[in-house]
């Protein structure tokens, strides 16, 4: 097993195996803009996402050590105080029960927490209570669009310094607008909660997909240097060969990415429900996937496709097609 | 011993590597033993339990507040807290636009309320004027000597303000080492009995005369000598609407009686002084030397023009009606945090023990070097994180704990792209050691050009941080430092020596490094014959036939032309290496 994977990874270094990502790229274009398509069609279509209690305003309880886990103790304990409320209880760990409501006033909060201590026999100090007002959520809201646009504005420049072209850093944003779309429709798709911790996984799977998308380009570059006084590979063949590569090291790094946050995500969850951890873990292993995928399927193809046009590439891929035609012909007389 | 370059330079940096450990381990073993720091890194709140409000100011009759007023709301917020007796309470502000008050445990109703009061300051006539220091119990007015009122109070500076209970509370208090009670705010029509924090007197005062409101500016500046020569001494200027110019002329006239009565200058009585009170403290209690009739007295006396900015500053923003609208509170109980923390840690472990068993099943021997990697800058990032907690009051939340942990894979990351490189450099054909130098030139611009994006993001996270982003920008920040550090002077360095080892540079087919497995066949191959195109590594396996056809037409021309002359020379051409 392992020894195929290095020679898996020999015969893609050699050219021997060679997946044609470049060459295809009509059909990843085509699954991207579905995909992110249906990512703006589908939140739409719901009426938005399904917002944490910080977006919405509210009022959270927090019971630990409950000797039940009976959700229709909490909703009773709510709706002794506030008739007609419409709590969401749920069980969030091991003894833990999470209720929350709308907003409730002072007195309100501090009955609801009486009702749930004797509901769920617990001490005074294992009932904890949360109260967001409602603007909070439109500032983090605010705050993580500023962050978005300061990044991608700034990452931007970053890769058009580093890479001296700005076709390359197009690609590499491309790639990532692609990640950020789809990972917001799978969270509208799942309905998982969008939370504070599942925004800043968000912003760091755009980090994770950038950075993911230098390495290969690194690579391409390198492979691309000398393209115009070589009549080897055509450019989109280079790109291609660049990316086939780098694939070992694409999968070892998702592989090595992804597992702690797996384990947060499967092995917390599990134990943890609801909290800071596994919303930021959700988003980052649906990221970390599509992410890596992007960087190969829609950013190194979007590269190759917007350069190929080049005056100078376009009469080197007529020096590559005359040689190997000579050369079959030559070939061909032997 | 031979002592080649790399192999000395190598261990150059490794020296250097256990000096940095020496340093930051001595740096911190020294806080601990002098009893500021602990070997454990700081918890915040969510890990240690307590409470989390997040407040947004608001100056009435005005929509946004600036950073100025912002920061008097958090010194603001800050005496309030403390006046309250809250130890470690934390505040912060946040997006230049809240205030974030963290404190452990859970503030009483009281708290909360003083908390979030509008800033209250205004202005009481002094009646009497004590010590500091309460009065020892023994020495105490007896009971029946205790004043009792027989009248109404003619205005705000009437004795009859003092009744017994007045003189009992006067006499308990203590402005030397204040107590932190809460107190709750006072009522302007009574009297109040209370402290001057600057100076430690302690103060009965009359009831409200004029508000703080009522200022429409302050400033400060040279005071101006009797022929409006500019002399040495500092001065704060008041301006009062109006309203409270009437006002404040009446009180001066009272005020200014006491002061002739008592003989001026030398005189010295109490009821000659008018307080100004910001939430229930004096900050000042200037004299009324004279009667201000156009509302825009000047306060003097031995300022510095430090003292006199501060004490216009807090007039100018006394009259500011901040109040604070609590956006959310947060309760976090220590039992769920330490929980969360326990089972975070426990994943981030599971996580770390995948890592490297997948890195030893990809690299052998090689993901040895990756777990010591990690290792290195884990440890380097715990002294870190330990040592800012002592110097910067950092405390790792658990964001950041998840931030640590999404880390592990943007480390190994950095040793992948090494090894991939020199692996690459090992199917060229290349010998071990060069290999390692030659993968590394071109290692360390990928490795260095994807940190800084790393770096960018975290920053970017961190200066816009929301909630309790920041503490995880913040760890991503830290371990992308501590991960190129650990590449540069630990890992590199590492391979190198390793490198010059048999196992490794000999290529056994555990160390992850042998050319055999990687199909390299050497670009030299002795008698002065280089390597043929031919000999282009290949590992044909019987499933692979099919590529086998593919590789031929990959061949490049001046292969494929080498190949034939060399199959008419030879009337063979070699074989190719076979690992099972």
């Amino acid at each position: 097993m392992t020894s195929s994977f290095a020679t898996f990874g020999n015969e893609l270094y050699t050219g021997k195996r060679s997946y044609n990502f470049v060459a295809a790229k009509k059909i990843w274009f085509i699954i991207a803009a579905v995909a992110v398509a249906l990512s703006i069609l589908i939140p739409a279509a719901k009426g938005g996402f399904n917002l944490g209690i910080e977006f919405r305003g509210g009022s959270e309880f927090t019971v630990s050590n409950v000797k039940t886990t009976s959700a229709a103790l909490g909703e009773k304990a709510v709706h002794d105080v506030v008739a007609g409320a419409v709590p969401r209880v749920a069980n969030v760990a091991g003894t833990t029960m999470r209720i929350q409501t709308d907003k409730l006033s002072e007195d309100e909060t501090i009955r609801v927490k009486e009702g749930l201590t004797s509901a769920y026999g617990v001490t005074e100090n294992e009932v904890t209570s949360t109260f967001v007002g409602p603007t909070w959520g439109q500032d983090v809201t605010k705050q993580a669009l500023i962050g978005l646009v300061v990044f991608v504005g700034l990452a931007a420049v970053l890769m058009a310094l580093y890479f001296r072209t700005w076709k390359m850093s197009l690609s590499a944003l491309a790639g990532m607008l692609v990640t950020m779309f789809t990972t917001a429709g799978v969270y509208a798709l799942s309905d998982f909660e969008v939370t504070p911790s599942a925004i800043i996984g968000f912003l760091t799977v755009l980090s994770y997909s950038l950075y993911d998308t230098v390495v290969v380009f690194d690579k391409i570059r390198e492979n691309t240097a000398d393209i115009t006084t070589s009549s080897r590979r055509t450019f989109a063949e280079e790109v291609n060969l660049a990316v086939n590569q780098t694939l070992v090291r694409s999968i070892n790094t998702m592989m090595v990415a992804v597992l702690p946050v797996a384990a947060i995500l499967f092995i917390g969850a599990g134990l943890l429900g609801a909290g800071t951890l596994r919303d930021l873990s959700l988003a980052l292993f649906v990221g970390i996937l599509i992410g890596t995928a992007a960087t190969i399927f829609i950013a190194a193809p979007l590269y190759a496709w917007l350069r190929q046009g080049e005056p100078e590439l376009v009469k080197q891929a007529k020096k590559v097609a005359q040689r190997r035609a000579d050369a079959a012909s030559e070939a061909a007389t032997v | 011993m031979a002592r080649t370059g790399p192999k000395n330079s190598a261990r150059r940096v490794l020296t250097w590597l256990g000096a940095i450990f020496v340093v930051l381990t001595a740096v911190l073993g020294g806080g601990v033993i002098s009893g500021h720091a602990s070997w454990a890194p700081k918890l915040a709140l969510d890990l240690e339990g307590g409470t989390q409000m997040i407040l947004a100011p608001k100056v009435e009759g005005s929509g946004d507040i600036n950073e100025e007023q912002l920061n008097q709301a958090v010194a603001i917020i800050r005496q309030r807290v403390d006046g309250s007796g809250v130890a470690e309470a934390e505040i912060s502000t946040q997006s230049g636009r809240n205030v974030v008050v963290s404190l452990p445990g859970t503030p009483s109703k009281e708290t909360r309320a003083l908390i979030q009061a509008s800033a209250d300051m205004n202005f009481r006539p002094v009646i009497a004027v004590g010590d500091g220091n309460p009065v020892p119990v023994e020495s105490r007015t007896p009971e029946d000597q205790l004043p009792k009122p027989a009248a109404a109070p003619a205005n705000a500076s009437d004795s009859n303000w003092v009744t017994a209970d007045v003189v009992k509370t006067f006499e308990a208090l203590d402005c030397v080492n204040p107590a932190t009670d809460k107190q709750q705010r006072s009522d302007p029509a009574k009297p109040l009995v209370t402290c001057e924090p600057s100076t430690g007197l302690k103060y009965i005062l009359g009831p409200v005369e004029v508000k703080g409101q009522d200022i429409t500016d302050s400033s400060f500046s040279q005071v101006q000598g009797a022929q409006g020569s500019v002399t040495n001494s500092w001065g704060v200027n008041i301006v009062f609407n109006g309203d409270a110019a009437a006002k404040f002329k009446a009180v001066t006239e009272r005020l200014n009686q006491f002061y002739i009565a008592a003989g001026g200058e030398s005189g010295n009585d109490p009821k000659s002084q008018f307080a100004i009170v910001l939430d229930d403290k004096v900050i000042s209690a200037p004299r009324s030397l004279a009667v201000i009739t156009d509302g825009r007295p000047q306060i003097t006396g031995n300022f510095t023009q430090a003292s006199a900015k501060a004490l216009s500053d807090q007039l100018r923003y006394g009259a500011l009606p901040i109040s604070f609208e609590i956006q959310s509170e947060q309760q976090i109980s220590a039992t769920l945090g330490g929980e969360q923390l326990r089972l975070g840690l426990l994943a981030g472990l599971i996580g770390l023990l995948l890592v490297v068993v997948y890195s030893l099943f990809q690299y052998r021997a090689l993901g040895f070097v990756t777990i010591a990697s990690l290792v290195v800058a884990g440890a380097l990032t715990y002294l870190a994180i330990a040592i800012l907690g002592w110097t910067e009051n950092y405390r790792l939340s658990l964001a950041g704990v998840a931030g640590l942990i999404v880390a592990i894979g943007q480390t190994a990351d950095s040793f992948i792209v090494y090894f991939e490189r020199i692996r690459d450099e090992l199917r060229e054909g290349r010998g071990l050691v060069s290999a390692v130098e030659n993968g590394w030139k071109r290692a360390k611009r990928t490795v260095l050009a994807s940190k800084a994006v790393n770096l960018l993001a975290a920053l970017v996270l961190y200066f816009v941080a929301v909630g309790n982003v920041r503490g995880f920008a913040f760890t991503l920040g830290l371990t992308a430092v501590a991960d190129l550090l650990v590449v540069f002077i630990f890992t590199h360095p590492v391979l190198q020596l390793l490198a010059r080892t048999k196992f490794f540079g000999e290529g056994h087919r555990f160390s992850g490094l042998s050319p055999d497995r990687l199909g390299a066949v050497p670009l030299y191959r002795g008698a002065g014959r280089l390597r043929t195109p031919t000999e282009k590594p290949a590992v044909v396996r019987a499933r692979n036939t099919g590529a086998v056809a593919e590789a031929e037409r990959r061949m490049t021309i001046a292969e494929r032309r080498l190949a034939e002359k060399q199959g008419q020379l030879t009337g063979s051409s070699n074989g190719t290496k076979e690992e099972k």
